[in-house]
């Protein structure tokens, strides 16, 4: 229905980031410096200086982000121009370096911006794939509805299984009690529960309807179909958790690494010119 | 002996309490014979912190006591400050037993005996005093009550109110939050009370939340039961409470034992009055609710205007300052010479009453444009409505050629086309010489077209002709347009209604004047939408042409009204004029084309639908999510709130979703907005971009909120300060954005909540937050005619 930040303006800002790139790459073919090429040349101190303006200005998102005044220029400009100019980077500050790299402060603060770029390339990535999917996955209602759907199998769970005794019984009052969606980090990553106490419910319904006859058999025919819908819910709403995780996870690296990176590049500017 | 007064005022309702603080300011003896011991007993019995209303609104008060708009408590917390700064002799608890006597000496005999005189008597006694009671066996128990102060006083219980008019109806809906309520009503349908009243009492009966029985009527009251009499014979329901709402009437024994005589034996019959509301017994005067004026800014005037004329003053009508300072720049003429020169000049205005006309004009602005000068450009989206009372104007019909005008002169209107169609002005209009124009707002002109048939007749037939001309034949002459325009006629036709069907025989042709239709067929035995077509578009013109049935069936998407047109006058006027027919002929081959294309993408057609279903059909900018882009981060919420005081106009996730298009509870800024319809302080305009928006004077009554269809306006209070950006970012301090968004819903105590919606930023450079702050280009706003078309689907 719309462009995305990646086609934006028909690749504004690619061609924009392209020209950047063919430009610093053809200075460094044409540069002959004294020595080794080095970040200590008047291109690599241009270089130098072009990346780290740029780590600033990709690091001002995060401000713009949050500012909502008047003004022409759309998000989705600065999305579109970050995403390119952040990859130009490594065009950039890998001339920059002269290719030289070595134990120290100077090789930490690159080190540290490729994890930012590689951290960022999995937001683009997650970003582009994963919207779709959700919507998807949620075929039409929310998360909150999911769980309230899954609160009313509860309900008549528990009310079916009333007459069936003490096994089942326990077994339903444990799935509905003791099913968690989400959880932690890693839980929420993995969209499934292996250990999903409605899973068991469910196994255990199986079981006892294969044996069971009569008026019995009915209802647990029936807690069988709830707990199949309720777990079929599950599967949906834990993978909605997963999306939304796989949507967020990656800004825990990216952003606190990105300030790792503003300090790293800071003690590297200082210590250069305290050596100089 | 006993006490001597010029003037005594019984009943201190709005009327006396106003005649009581005149006769004070005046200086003469009087005195205010309450039988209550609070002044105006029939408001202090409203229910708590009801709100009470001021119409009509352009009705200057006059009277010295205020009033205006508002709470009860406030209400009458005014008038008893005014009564006692005018220091009115007030006495309470002394109800009037008789009145006797003539002008100049009548004898006012208390309940207690006491005896009063006065040279005049005013009686403002209303109808309150006199409620109709149940008067069925057992209604004399305790828990029979003709009055609800405060519905929170209960709960928990079963509560029967009996009545179908504006106080049953408010009285119930609010027991409905935490009793459980039924609703007796005599008659099959709610037929008194006010719209915004009818809309609760039907959505609440709707949701279950208040049972109705209609047709019925209560036998016996028990102890906690109820019987009554309904259409399927007796029936017994359980009640703890009974409220019952059934009016009140004259208190005529009293009125006639004073000597003063009804019209008729009809009980609902009022005593007449003469222009100085004074009754057949001279000296003997009744204003207010029992001299036929129920409202209480008409009430509160005249108890001001008694006292002048009972000192033998003449007064002018209370608006007349009002009409002055609009007609001001008309130069020094008289009021009355104006409106007769409105009256005569101007034709649709010649049958209103000069109580009507005068309203009219205060709601009115009167311009007098130089010539040249612009009145209203094509494409602005304001919806006024302007009469030429002097001068010509001249309208620009062409986009292309600011040469080709028709030109409008005295008695003629203009701009009736976007008040019927709710979208943008379709010409510019000019002036042409030095004119005198009546610019009159939306709101009044719909309010007179419905309430006045010759307004409505001449508008229709006028506005008929020139929507032929402009939406169908704007190159063709208007003689050549008479013989067609003889047969149109208007039809309405509800959501969902069929203007035609597929394989009837086609006759007629429809012209859309407001609405839009939703074009579909039938193919493989499943129904198929080829297309949505917005009001200014014709439908119905393929059959005529091609002398074939009906190639589909069209719907209304939303309320609709066509101009029904003869076919064969139709086909008579394509004859005569080669160019038309060319035109109507490229464009009926283009939609032939079209619907192919859109048979072989069935999807657009599903997004049509849904998106007509979503009422998309009636909006004019719409917000829709992209959810193939959309990484639900809930900046656009984010930006809505912090660009509009800390709360959201929008929903991101509330609203359905259709092949990854998602429409978020947002407004939609529709063509005949259901949110202004009844806006008491007419708080709810369309800015000339078309965005719909709501000013400060909004008195926080809910009433859009409950009128929006769609659920985008929401009740909130004024904000507390929030610190910036950078004091949450670096100190934590305040909320961060779009997080004070649960803080924002808590009730402060003693904050009146005002209503809030999307305003589309018109006043922000760049336009729309939500847009403008949306990272991924997922939210967009569109027009849905622009974005419902084939070329945009196929895309």
């Amino acid at each position: 229905m719309n462009e995305s930040v990646v086609v934006y303006r028909r690749f504004m800002f690619f061609r924009v980031a392209l020209y950047l790139c063919l430009a610093a790459i053809i200075a460094y073919a044409w540069h002959r410096p004294l020595g080794m090429p080095n970040g200590g040349t008047w291109l690599g101190y241009g270089l130098g200086s072009i990346g780290a303006i740029l780590i600033l200005w990709l690091m001002y998102l995060g401000i713009r982000k949050r500012t909502y005044g008047p003004g022409k220029v759309k998000l989705e400009a600065w999305v579109s121009a970050h995403i390119y100019l952040g990859l130009s980077l490594l065009v950039i500050v890998t001339l920059h370096t002269g290719f030289r790299f070595g134990m120290n402060l100077h090789t930490l603060a690159y080190a540290l911006m490729l994890v930012v770029i590689a951290s960022g390339c999995f937001g683009l990535y997650a970003y582009l794939r994963y919207p779709l999917l959700m919507t998807e996955n949620r075929r039409g209602i929310t998360l909150d509805n999911m769980l309230a759907q899954i609160a009313d199998i509860d309900r008549e769970c528990r009310e079916v299984s009333m007459q069936l005794g003490e096994e089942i019984n326990r077994a339903v009052l444990v799935a509905s009690q003791n099913t968690r969606i989400g959880g932690g980090v890693l839980q929420q990553l993995s969209g499934v529960d292996p250990k999903c106490p409605t899973s068991r419910a469910l196994k255990t319904v199986e079981q006892m309807a294969g044996q069971a006859a009569g008026n019995q058999a009915g209802d647990l025919r029936r807690l069988s179909t709830l707990l199949t819908r309720k777990e079929e819910l599950l599967r949906r709403a834990r993978r909605d958790v997963q999306i939304v995780a796989l949507m967020r996870v990656w800004l825990f690296v990216h952003v606190p690494v990105s300030f790792a990176l503003l300090a790293a590049l800071i003690a590297h500017v200082v210590s250069v010119f305290f050596y100089w | 002996m006993a006490d001597h007064f010029k003037v005594a005022v019984v009943g201190s309702g709005p009327a006396g309490m106003s005649a009581g603080a005149r006769a004070a300011k005046r200086g003469i003896s009087h005195i205010l014979l309450e039988r209550a011991d609070h002044a105006s007993d029939t408001i202090y019995k409203y229910q708590k912190g009801k709100l009470v209303m001021s119409t009509p609104d352009v009705l200057p008060l006059r009277s010295d006591l205020g009033f205006k708009m508002g709470a009860r408590e406030d209400v009458l917390g005014t008038w008893n400050n005014g009564l006692g700064e005018a220091k009115v002799n007030i006495r309470y608890k002394a109800e009037v037993a008789g009145i006797k006597g003539q002008k100049g000496n009548f004898e006012i005999t208390l309940r207690d005996k006491s005896v009063i005189t006065a040279e005049n008597v005013v009686l403002s006694i209303g109808l309150q005093g006199n409620i109709n009671k149940l008067g069925v066996p057992g209604s004399e128990q305790p828990h029979v009550q003709y009055q609800l102060d405060d519905p929170a006083e209960y709960e928990g219980e079963n509560i029967v109110v009996v009545g179908a008019g504006d106080a049953a109806i408010e009285n119930a809906v609010a027991l409905a939050k935490q009793n459980s309520v039924a609703i007796i009503n005599r008659s099959g349908e709610f037929a008194r009370a006010k719209q915004g009243n009818l809309d609760l009492i039907h959505n609440a009966i709707e949701k279950g939340l208040i049972e109705c029985y209609y047709s019925s009527a209560p036998v016996k009251v028990g102890t906690n039961t109820l019987t009554l009499k309904t259409a399927d014979g007796e029936a017994e329901i359980k009640c703890d409470r009974i409220i019952a709402r059934l009016g009140a009437t004259a208190p005529r024994k009293f009125v006639e034992a004073c000597g003063i005589v009804f019209p008729s034996a009809d009980p609902k019959s009022l005593p007449e009055v003469s222009s100085t509301y004074e009754s057949n017994v001279p000296g003997l005067y009744i204003i207010g609710a029992l001299g036929g004026y129920p409202l209480i800014k008409q009430a509160m005037n005249q108890g001001y205007e008694v006292i002048e004329f009972i000192l033998g003053n003449q007064l002018e009508p209370a608006d007349e300052p009002l009409l002055k300072e609009r007609f001001k720049n008309l130069g020094n003429v008289a009021v009355e010479e104006v409106l007769a020169t409105i009256r005569h000049n101007v034709p649709l205005f010649a049958e209103l009453n000069p109580l009507m006309l005068r309203e009219l004009m205060i709601d009115s602005t009167v311009h007098t444009p130089k010539r040249g000068e612009v009145i209203f450009a094509r494409n602005d989206f304001t919806n006024s409505f302007y009469t030429i009372v002097q001068g010509q104007v001249e309208i620009q019909v062409n986009p292309n050629d600011p040469k080709e005008v028709v030109l409008l002169g005295r008695g003629a209107f203009f701009g009736e086309m976007g008040l019927i169609s709710g979208r943008r002005r379709t010409a510019t209009v000019v002036a042409r010489d030095e004119c005198v124009l009546v610019e009159t707002q939306r709101r009044t002109m719909i309010k007179l077209i419905n309430s006045v048939a010759s307004v409505k007749r001449e508008m229709d037939a006028t506005s008929i002709v020139r929507q032929i001309q402009t939406y169908m034949a704007p190159h063709t002459p208007v003689e050549h347009l008479a013989e067609l325009a003889r047969t149109a006629s208007l039809q309405k036709f509800a959501p969902g209604d069929v203007l035609f069907n597929q394989g009837d025989q086609g006759d007629v042709v429809h012209l859309i004047r407001s609405g839009s239709v939703m074009i579909s067929r039938r193919i493989g035995g499943r129904d198929m939408v080829l297309s949505y077509v917005a009001s200014g578009n014709y439908v119905g013109e393929m059959a005529l042409l091609s002398d074939a049935p009906r190639s589909a069936t069209v719907k209304a998407a939303v309320a609709t009204e066509t101009v029904k047109l003869d076919g064969q006058a139709f086909k008579r006027l394509l004859e005569r004029d080669a160019n038309l027919r060319r035109e109507v002929e490229s464009k009926f081959r283009q939609r032939l084309d079209d619907n192919a294309r859109m048979e072989a993408l069935p999807e657009a057609g599903n997004i049509i639908q849904f998106l007509i279903e979503q009422g998309v059909g009636e909006a004019t900018d719409v917000l829709l999510i992209d959810e193939s882009l959309c990484v639900r981060c809930d900046n656009c919420e984010k930006a809505c709130a912090e660009t509009h005081h800390g709360i959201s106009r929008l929903d991101r996730e509330a609203g359905p979703t259709f092949a990854s298009i998602h429409v978020p509870t947002s407004c939609r800024h529709c063509e005949h907005p259901h949110c202004m319809a009844e806006c008491p302080p007419d708080a709810i305009h369309r800015a000339p971009n078309g965005e719909v928006f709501i000013n400060d004077s909004c008195i926080g009554c809910g009433n859009c909120q409950r009128n929006c269809p769609y659920g985008v306006i929401q009740m909130a209070a004024p904000p507390p300060h929030k610190p910036g950006l950078l004091s949450w970012m670096l100190f934590g301090l305040g909320y961060g954005p779009g997080e004070d968004k649960a803080q924002r819903k808590v009730k402060h105590e003693g904050v009146t909540k005002h209503a809030v919606k999307c305003d589309m930023c018109k006043d922000i450079e760049g336009g729309a937050s939500c847009v403008r702050a949306c990272p991924t280009g997922a939210a967009i706003r569109v027009d849905p005619k622009q974005f419902l078309s084939l070329a945009r689907l196929a895309q």
